[in-house]
This record gives C-alpha cells, structure tokens and sequence, in this order.
C-alpha cells in the first residue's frame, strides 16, 4: 500500500424530491491504491447509492468526486474514459445474455481498448483459467449457476484492466453455498493488490480482507477503522447496535 | 334413393351452373377481376412502404423517447443545452403519439387527402404518408416498449465497462431489443395491411374498394366481397405463417 490517492469524495450529497429525502448527506473519503475499503451499514443507509456515485451512476446533488486528480462531477471530463478504469460487479451480475462467455468479456476491450480480437480472448481464457472456468468460455450466462455468473461478471471488470473494483453486495443475491466461491476470488484479488471499494453484509470478510472498514447510517459515514479495531471496539451506538444484530 | 340422388344432381348442377355464370359476370366480363389485381398491387404498395415509413419514424421517436427517459439526470446535470432540445424533442413525439393513437386513421387519410395534400394528385403516395405517420406512432410504442423491458442493469453494465449510452444501446441492448419486438413489429404490419382497406375514401382504388366497383357495375354482392375477403384472408395467412417460422427461428437461437 502507498500513498497514491486514487479516489477523493468531497462533500456528497444526493438527495431526492427537493431535499426531503437524503441519500447521502456529506462524504468525505480518500481511497488509496491497493486499499481494499469495505462498506457496511443497515439496509437504507445509502451504502450502495454512495459506491454507485463513485463512476456517476448516480448523480450527485452536491460535492465532487476525483479520479486520479480529475473532477468527473465536472461535466467537462470524459467520463467514459474514467469509467473504463473503475470495474463495477453489481448484485444481479448483469452479465449480457445474448453473448457468450468469451463474448461478455472481450467487448468491452475489444471495441474500448482497440485490442486486437485475438489477444483479448487468450488475456480472456486466462482470467477464466485463473476463477476455475475455463471450461465455459463458450457457455451462455443463462447456463450457469449464480456464483459463476458472479465469478465471469468479476473479470469481465478485470478485462478493462481497471484501476479500482467497485462490488455492489456482490453476494446478496446468491445462494449461501456459492458465497464462498466468489468470496474467494475477491480475495485473490485483495491478495494481488487490487483496489477495491465493497459494499456487503459479509463481515467475516470485511474482517479478514478489509483495510479499512467503513460504517454507514443515515447517508453519512458514522465511523471508520481497520477491522480489528472497528469490530472489537465501536465506539458509537449506533455501530454497536449494527454490530449486536449482525454478529 | 334414387329419384332423391337425382333430385340433388339436377339443383347441385344448377347452382353450380348459376355460380358459374355469376363468376364469369363478376371477374371474366369486361375483365373485371383486373379490378382485384390493380386494388392488391395498390394495397401491397401502400402497406409495404407505409410499414417502412413507419418502421423509420417508429425508430426515430423511440430513440428519442427513451434517450431522453433513461438520461433525463445525467442531461440535467451535465449538458444544459442538451437537455433543452431533448426535452423539446420528447414533448413534440409525445404529442405525436397521443394525436395520431387518438384519433381514427380514417380521419388521418381524410385530413393529409382533404387538406395538408390538397394540392397533391397522387393519392397512393398520399395513402403511403397518413398509415406510415400512423403506423409510427404504434412501432414507436412496440420499440419503447421493447427497449423498457430490458433489465436496467444490463445499461448499467454497458455504462460502468465506460461504453458511451448509444453504444451501450448499439452493443447491448438492441441485439437483445430486436429479438424481442421482431413478433410484434410484424403482426403491426399484417394490422396496418388490413387497415388500408379504408384508402376507398379518398378515391384510391386498393383491394376493397376494386371488389366494391365491381359490386356496384354487377349489382351482386356476394362474389365479389368474398372475394376481396379470401384474397386479403390469403395475404395475412400467409404473413402469420411468416412470424411463427422467425419466431421459431428466435427461439432456436435463445439459450
């Protein structure tokens, strides 16, 4: 881990219906290169809404997001080109089901990154290689189970070569006996020195991967910590009370 | 047994006699089924380039309705101007939409015959403009409908790879919107076949209004009508057996 500041969060806010309701109330948060943050919180507490305003999925009421020193809350920069370097693996896996395997994870650098077809397919086969399915490259998505459409959604992102992951509850929508296998590649890549932002309910992993783990309520950061000192020692209620449902 | 046998054979030979004769009066004489010939090529011609007509108008207001729908934020937030003509583009295929699903097509042919193209004589070519901007309004909704349907995920995944919105949609989303909508599309198409049988009131001669010219020179109704009616029951067959086959086709290649 060094010092380099891959991403800084000032003051985000995203409120809906003129203010009454408010997402996010005022995120500050510096993620450094090979950092892995992890994002915890009741449901509501606009965890997820925070990771997705990090490529402009959502769009901020207030506050500024910098990429590598570039503002992309300024209408002015190439959002797409700062988006090709932020990987995003979402809950429902999203994979697109009119193409195959090999043909989900070749596109994007293909037609993005002008490789040549032939050099994305074996950087391709060996990113299935290393998640254990090298088998189903020609497979279509909807003839896989849930935590292998997970594991391919994984890296597609990491065929753009991304400089940060960003995983929206990756597991909440698996059953309990694929968790693990996904868990496992996300800490590979921990492993590897990947940066990556998690938003998820697994505190076991938040525990054991996490850098950083960061508690959310009410659309604000309530409090923040390594994970040692985070679970063992909370120091505000509402963490406690987090913790006391959740453990 | 016998004498009944006869019996039939002697009014089954006269119908058929009678039919013959009604037959030869409606289509043989004075040529008359060249009436159904030039009306089918007339309805053919309107019905094909009005689909295409509408095919491309249904497009361009689907495009628009739904950029704007799925960008309204981002447009917002980032490119004022943008969102300005948008906004304007949207409201103007929405009026569209409402005035043309609103309204009856025959009222439509008679205004564009009557008034906008009053100045025109080519009356096919009139056909062909009012079911084409009508048939558009109805494409328009079978894409919208068809681009909606798709998960908003799958925008999402195109957009966090950093694809642009219109290449999202060119990659990922309308390969999966065509097979979608392709049934859709062309039972629109068998509706809008059927639809120009009202082209008789602005003075076309299609199909419908072949049979009718030839109702009122023989003054019987039957034959000729039916006639209309087998002819257009043919073309639609035809047309469904079509979809089933490109819907089998689709489906063959769904995994």
């Amino acid at each position: 881990m060094n010092d380099n500041v891959l991403i800084k969060v000032e003051g985000l806010k995203k409120h809906y219906k003129g203010g009454t309701i408010k997402a996010l109330d005022g995120i500050d948060m510096e993620i450094r290169q090979g950092e892995v943050v992890v994002i915890i919180g009741p449901s509501g507490s606009g965890k997820s809404t925070f990771l997705r305003s990090l490529n402009l999925l959502e769009y901020p009421t207030e506050g500024h997001i910098y990429i590598d020193g570039a503002d992309i809350t300024n209408p002015k920069v190439n959002l797409n080109r700062h988006r090709q370097k932020m990987g995003m693996v979402f809950q429902h896996f999203n994979l697109f089901p009119h193409m195959t395997i090999l043909g989900n994870m070749t596109l994007a650098p293909v037609k993005l990154l002008k490789m040549p077809k032939k050099e994305a397919e074996q950087m391709a086969m060996e990113l299935l290689e290393r998640v254990g399915l090298g088998d189903r490259a020609a497979a279509y998505p909807g003839q896989l189970s849930g935590g292998q459409k997970q594991r391919i959604a994984i890296v597609r992102a990491l065929c753009m070569k991304p400089e940060v992951l960003l995983f929206d509850e990756p597991t909440s929508a698996l059953d309990p006996e694929m968790v693990g296998e996904v868990l496992d590649v996300m800490k590979e890549l921990a492993k590897d020195g990947m940066t990556m932002v998690v938003v998820t309910h697994e505190m076991g992993f938040a525990r054991e991967v996490g850098s950083r783990v960061v508690f959310m309520a009410d659309g604000m950061v309530v409090e923040e910590n390594d994970p040692q000192t985070l679970f063992a020692n909370p120091k505000s209620p509402r963490l406690q009370d987090f913790l006391a449902k959740v453990l | 047994m016998g004498a009944w046998f006869e019996g039939f054979k002697a009014n089954a030979g006269a119908w058929f006699e009678d039919f013959k004769a009604t037959f030869r009066l409606n289509f043989i004489e004075d040529n008359r089924y060249m009436y159904l010939v030039n009306g089918l090529k007339n309805t053919l011609i309107i019905t094909v380039f009005a689909a295409l007509l509408g095919i491309a108008l249904g497009i361009i207001v689907a495009s628009v309705r739904t950029t704007f729908d799925k960008n309204e934020e981002s447009m917002r937030m980032r490119n004022k101007g943008l969102y300005i003509v948008m906004k304007i583009a949207n409201t103007v295929c929405k009026v569209y939409l409402t005035v043309i699903r609103g309204t009856p097509v025959v009222v439509q042919l008679m205004i564009m015959y009557f008034i906008i193209m009053a100045s025109s004589t080519n009356s096919v070519l009139i056909a062909i403009l009012a079911f084409g901007i009508n048939s558009g309004a109805y494409v328009a909704e079978i894409f919208r409908g068809g681009i909606m349907s798709i998960d908003n995920g799958q925008f999402e995944a195109g957009r966090s790879l950093g694809f642009s919105y219109f290449r999202t949609m060119y990659h990922i989303v309308v390969p999966q919107v065509i097979k979608n909508v392709l049934p859709a599309l062309l039972n629109e198409c068998i509706a809008l076949l059927k639809e120009t049988s009202v082209a008789g009131y602005v003075s076309i001669q299609d199909l419908t209004k072949g049979g009718d010219i030839i109702r009122g020179r023989t003054y019987s109704a039957f034959m000729p009508l039916i006639m209309v009616a087998l002819i257009y029951l043919i073309v639609v067959v035809v047309l469904t057996w079509l979809v089933g086959k490109v819907e089998r086709r689709l489906k063959v290649s769904e995994r």
